[in-house]
């Protein structure tokens, strides 16, 4: 195979498979900054939970980031799409419908990556908490702040700080696992691959040009998280 | 609704996959640690000739899923089918055993050549400087100083790197090796009981992870003797009085 041959194959033009590899990569990244988002939300409650609920609701807390960072990636997809087609099914039959009734796969993916993100950022936003300085919320609290009010001006915005570094590793690792969800059949980058490598049978180039693409998302949002992070510390003496 | 006669099946057969996870995981953790000592070492020592083939390793292990690396390995070197036959390593490539050690080793390696070169950074210089002006040779340096610290500190994020390394162990269910997670996916295409099932598997690798992380405790418990505090041999007297 030549070089222009491969440029034919990855290329553009017709019966290239270029434009298919990059929408699949913006599936792709659709797909990790969904479930990344998805995995806030839940971390956040998650960090709540632990640091100011009760003792059922940290306990409850505990027990979600220690199954999901503990169980593999694709146990978790798996369980959530066929579980969830299984579930769906049942409540079919139940209203007289027939059949198996599929899960959306960018939903599940979502869902997936957002439970998995989630376990991970509990993790990070309260290292970031502990990271506040104790004389910071004593201070505020001599101001007579509210607790409300503690949270918004002092606390969170310090936690999304601290938490910059951390998020990063987060998004990276979310960003991977997101390959994973072609095994439910979504056509993301990684299932856009496999495709292009079964019916030309050239998977050395597909794997390889996923590879790079992967590379790709990942070094640019790189660089954008470090410029998020030296942003957030104009503020730091150091020294 | 939950069986639990149909649980109690599910993890027998489930477990008789944990032999292959085990050995997919300890052999790949050990050989890719073999690579991350030499690499970090390497990036240590700071010859530009030795960095930049380095650099290149990590970032695009770092930066791939692992899943795109065991398919690259398997499917994708696999085309060269008669180019490896003449090299005589078709043998190796065939077997998806070997394959996926490969990626699972490549992968790890790279994680772990990071982990290392941050510990062997974080040792203090006053330790380096002690040790040449004993007049230590680099290699005694290295050998009795720096990696045995490096080591040390470097345990706590290797356990994570050990238990990441179990979880991803299931990527190779999909090139059809068998172990928990396929037949947790071939009893659920028999079955159609998927939560169980996966809940079972769950649950098994949640308790391999359990017990690497204990290890790992145990392992850093015992390195850091020198680190705590002495026990207190001899109960003082309440109230203090003169010793």
């Amino acid at each position: 195979m030549t070089a222009s041959d491969l440029l034919d194959l990855l290329g553009p033009g017709a019966g290239g498979w270029g434009v298919a590899l990059l929408r699949a990569a913006l599936v792709t990244f659709s797909l990790a900054l969904s479930g990344f988002a998805v995995g806030a939300v839940l971390g956040g409650v998650t960090v709540f939970a632990r640091l100011a609920g009760g003792r059922a609701a940290a306990y409850a807390a505990r027990a979600y980031i220690t199954v999901f960072r503990g169980v593999p990636d694709l146990l978790t997809i798996y369980l959530l799409y066929f579980g969830g087609s299984a579930g769906l099914t049942a409540i079919g039959r139940f209203f007289g419908a027939q059949g198996f009734i599929g899960v959306p796969a960018f939903g599940t993916g979502v869902a997936a990556l957002g439970i998995i993100a989630g376990a991970y950022q509990a993790e990070v936003y309260r290292g970031a908490y502990l990271a506040i300085q104790r004389g910071e919320i004593d201070a505020a609290l001599a101001f007579g702040m509210q607790r409300g009010t503690l949270l918004r001006r002092i606390v969170v915005p310090q936690i999304l700080r601290h938490a910059i570094p951390g998020l990063g590793n987060v998004w990276q690792l979310v960003l991977k696992d997101s390959a994973l969800i072609s095994v439910t059949g979504l056509v993301e980058l990684m299932r856009e691959a496999e495709l292009g490598a079964g019916s030309t049978h050239e998977p050395f180039a597909f794997y390889a040009c996923a590879a790079l693409l992967y590379l790709a998302i990942a070094a640019s949002t790189g660089s954008l998280i470090r410029r998020a992070e030296r942003h957030s510390l104009r503020g730091v003496r150091f020294g | 609704m939950i069986d639990l006669d149909f649980m109690a099946e599910a993890f027998r057969r489930l477990i008789q996959g944990v032999p292959l996870t085990l050995e997919l995981a300890a052999l790949s953790v050990s050989l890719g640690l073999a690579i991350a000592l030499v690499c970090a070492m390497a990036l240590h020592y700071g010859h530009r000739g030795l960095t930049w083939p380095i650099r290149a390793y990590v970032t695009a292990f770092r930066g791939t899923p692992l899943l795109v690396q065991i398919f690259f390995t398997y499917y994708g070197l696999g085309q060269f089918r008669p180019e490896l036959q003449a090299l005589g390593l078709w043998g190796f490539f065939r077997e998806p055993f070997w394959c996926a050690i490969l990626a699972l080793t490549l992968n790890t390696g790279a994680y772990g050549t990071e982990i290392i070169r941050g510990a062997l950074q974080s040792v203090p210089y006053g330790q380096i400087e002690a040790a040449r002006a004993c007049g230590m040779t680099r290699w005694l340096v290295y050998r009795r100083i720096l990696l045995p610290i490096a080591l040390r500190l470097a345990l706590p994020s290797y356990g994570n790197e050990i238990i990441l390394m179990v979880k991803g162990t299931s990527l190779t269910s999909i090139i059809t090796l068998l172990e928990v997670t396929s037949i947790a996916q071939q009893l659920t295409s028999e079955t159609f009981r998927a939560i169980e099932v996966f809940v079972c598997a769950g649950a098994i690798y949640l308790a391999m992870n359990f017990v690497v992380t204990r290890i790992i405790g145990s392992i850093e418990y015992r390195l850091s003797a020198h680190l705590r505090a002495a026990p207190d041999l001899v109960a003082l007297p309440a109230g203090g009085g003169s010793a």
